[in-house]
């Protein structure tokens, strides 16, 4: 059963045709269709009490093979011979171990020469590949959409769902296709293309969807460039991204220790030319707009859409005809401790993350490495390098870059979330501001009090320079 | 389908709790650094914790859940958006563990919807017209009570008036019945082995290193 034979009369997009292929049970009687899962990633925060809830059924982890964990969230990114300082902390990670030991799931966790950010080790291990399901306890799920995956964020209940089934009761998404065409001017990257997007439709614009990313400048990008664009598309309200795999999907993938190899490999690719969206698929939405227009971007509010052109000056809440948004702003610049009017530019700064589930990964490093070199971080700023993975690190001393950082006045530290959630101790005091490369500026975000500007690693490495929010088109 | 896991539930009567702001995040509900808890106790003291307690840990007056009258109300209205952000179940786990039975705003982010139906907390999405009519209703009488009623699926204003919903339909069968997804997932066995009988692991986590 399952497997529907494709209708070849109908062309279906790419979200169409994962869907199709994954129908474990069709919804009857007002029910949603069983999907199935192809890979289910498990961090130490949405899962204990999902291991808990088997425990209490007495069911076991149906397909262990087709799980993997990390511990990411709550770990320190400092000295990794230490015993964790925070015991709450401690006993969680204490926990993962004992569910992935109790239960067979395979566990990257510290100490793995594979520990990292969940969305970063799937890519980083060829476990994330075209065509699959992949979910897991988290939002930024969505970031393996890169691959031509549906990938999208669950909720403990669903982990627990997962980890006995390996099925999910799902309705069917509704497709919002974004086409971004042209080309990026210098200076101008992956993150200002998704930044502006958000600006675009807000945070709210692509709920009940699934973003395919299409166009020129979206297959220009390299796949870390095309990870980030698809990490962030939570922050528009869609649950997952996706763009359709290509000649620089494979290339990525391939060789990667869980990638199919010989025949098996040919088999695959072959497979995957199959699922880029047939011409003449429609989208129930669309945007269009052209990279070639973008400018580095930067975040001036408390929500991920509340973004502009660097250049551009704060909003004032009272140009706004609808209450509730004017009072969001209001409550949002209150907040920031910014002015109506004022530039962003030039505005002094406490400290900078590079890292991230969105920007963590080599090429960001080697980006924000090309634009430190020969020169210092500013005197009282704070800037803490995070790789996304043991291997990120591993590979990023390989090439220098992390003395470079260093040299510069840079902290270069352990692998996991860290700044990004604030979970582990890294985190901001109370009216400082950071420029931050992660996904979200929400209020306390980053520390209770912390005000985030999210931008780019080359913003973020400008700004660290001047000790300013800067544009790094001056620094290239 | 599957026995009962919790209490059937039908309808909520309640004064009502107000936040009618836009876009408020998980984050707000409950921040990230109280998700190192490996269960689901306590949430319910952190619910709105950096809007709700002072720097020196004290509750802050301003803010709405500290009114002494809010005590046991169980029907919260927010603005547009409500639950944005991480996929944290912790969100509703905290809501549900202070009291809140349903949340009523003009749009729900995805993820936040999908975890409250499955703790039993109702996401009821009307028009902005009709929460704005809510909201002027409560600015008029603070202690005026509303009815959600999710068999019927329509809130019952206290002038008289009604206004109607829909709640996914088998996440309200669920709720009504008291089961979970979990029992009728696992009534798909045979289908399930079907499926993989068909489909072969794409992967494997075991293999390789
Ligand atoms: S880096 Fe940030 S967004 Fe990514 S998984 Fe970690 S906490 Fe979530």
């Amino acid at each position: 059963m399952s497997d529907p034979t494709p209708n070849s009369a109908r062309p279906r997009t790419i979200v169409e045709k994962i869907w199709d292929d994954h129908v474990v049970a069709p919804g009857t009687d007002g029910a949603p269709d069983v999907l199935g899962v192809d890979l289910h990633l498990v961090h130490e925060v949405t899962s204990p009490q999902a291991f808990d809830g088997l425990r209490e059924r007495g069911l076991r982890v149906r397909r262990p093979g087709q799980t993997v964990a990390t511990a990411d969230h709550s770990i320190p990114t400092t000295d990794r011979s230490l015993p964790i300082a925070d015991e709450i902390a401690a006993t969680q990670v204490k926990r993962l171990e004992d569910n992935c030991r109790e239960f067979g799931v395979p566990l990257h966790g510290i100490g793995s020469p594979h520990q990292g950010i969940v969305h970063v080790i799937g890519p980083e291990l060829g476990l994330t590949q075209p065509g699959m399901t992949i979910v897991c306890g988290d939002s930024h799920t969505a970031t393996h959409g890169a691959f031509g995956a549906l990938a999208f964020g669950i909720g403990t209940t669903e982990v627990e769902h997962v980890l006995a089934t390996q099925t999910l009761l799902q309705r069917r998404p509704k497709t919002f296709e974004v086409r971004v065409d042209g080309a990026l001017h210098p200076g101008v990257t992956a993150k200002d293309i998704i930044l502006s997007l958000l600006s675009r439709i807000g945070v709210g614009g692509g709920t009940g969807h699934v973003f395919e990313y299409r166009g020129s400048a979206i297959r220009g990008l390299g796949m870390e460039g095309r990870m980030t664009i698809c990490n962030m598309s939570i922050e528009g309200g869609a649950r997952a991204g996706l763009i359709a795999p290509d000649e620089t999907t494979f290339e990525y993938v391939h060789g990667r220790p869980h990638a199919p190899q010989g025949e098996a490999w040919d088999a695959a690719v072959e497979a995957w030319r199959r699922l880029p969206t047939d011409e003449g698929a429609t989208f129930d939405r669309s945007i269009a707009f052209d990279a070639g227009e973008l400018t580095p971007m930067v975040t001036y509010g408390t929500n991920p859409g509340m973004g502009f052109p660097i250049t551009d000056r704060i909003p004032d809440p009272a140009s706004l005809a609808d209450a509730n948004q004017r009072s969001s702003l209001q409550h949002a610049l209150d907040y920031m401790a910014l002015t109506p009017g004022e530039p962003i530019l030039g505005k002094p700064i406490d400290v900078v993350f590079v890292g991230s589930c969105t920007n963590s990964r080599i090429s960001d490093l080697r980006e924000a490495a090309r634009m430190l070199r020969g020169r210092r971080v500013a005197d009282g700023v704070r800037m803490m390098v995070v790789p996304g993975s043991t291997e990120v690190k591993r590979q990023a001393e390989s090439e220098g870059l992390s003395s470079i950082f260093t040299d510069a006045g840079a902290e270069w530290r352990e692998a996991g979330c860290s700044m990004c959630i604030a979970m582990n101790g890294d985190q901001l005091s109370p009216g400082q501001y950071s420029v931050s490369t992660s996904n979200r500026n929400f209020e306390g975000r980053q520390g209770k009090g912390g005000r985030t500007f999210l931008a780019s690693p080359l913003t973020a490495v400008a700004s660290a320079v001047t000790g300013r929010l800067s544009d790094p088109r001056a620094l290239l | 389908m599957s026995t009962a896991v919790r209490e059937p539930f039908r309808e909520v009567t309640s004064a009502v709790v107000p936040l009618p702001r836009n876009d408020i995040d998980t984050d707000q509900i409950i921040p990230a650094r109280f998700l190192k808890t490996i269960n689901r106790a306590g949430l319910g003291e952190q619910l709105f914790h950096d809007w709700r307690y002072l720097a020196d840990g004290s509750p802050n007056p301003e803010f709405v859940i500290n009114r002494p009258e809010m005590a046991g109300r169980s029907v919260l209205v927010v603005g547009d958006n409500f639950g944005c952000g991480s996929s944290r179940e912790h969100a509703p786990w905290a809501l549900a563990a202070w009291g809140i039975r349903a949340v009523i705003s003009s749009s729900f982010a995805d993820i936040f919807r999908n975890n409250a139906l499955k703790n039993g907390l109702l996401p009821i999405a009307v028009s902005p017209e009709e929460l704005e009519r809510i909201v002027a209703i409560v600015r008029d009488d603070p202690d005026a009570e509303i009815t959600v009623d999710l068999e019927a699926q329509e809130v019952r204003l206290p002038d008289g008036g009604s206004i109607g919903f829909t709640v996914d339909s088998f996440a309200r069968r669920m709720i009504l019945d008291g089961t979970d997804e979990l029992g009728y997932l696992l009534a798909q066995e045979p289908a399930l082995e079907a499926y993989e009988r068909a489909h072969p692991p794409r992967v494997s986590t075991l293999a390789a290193e």
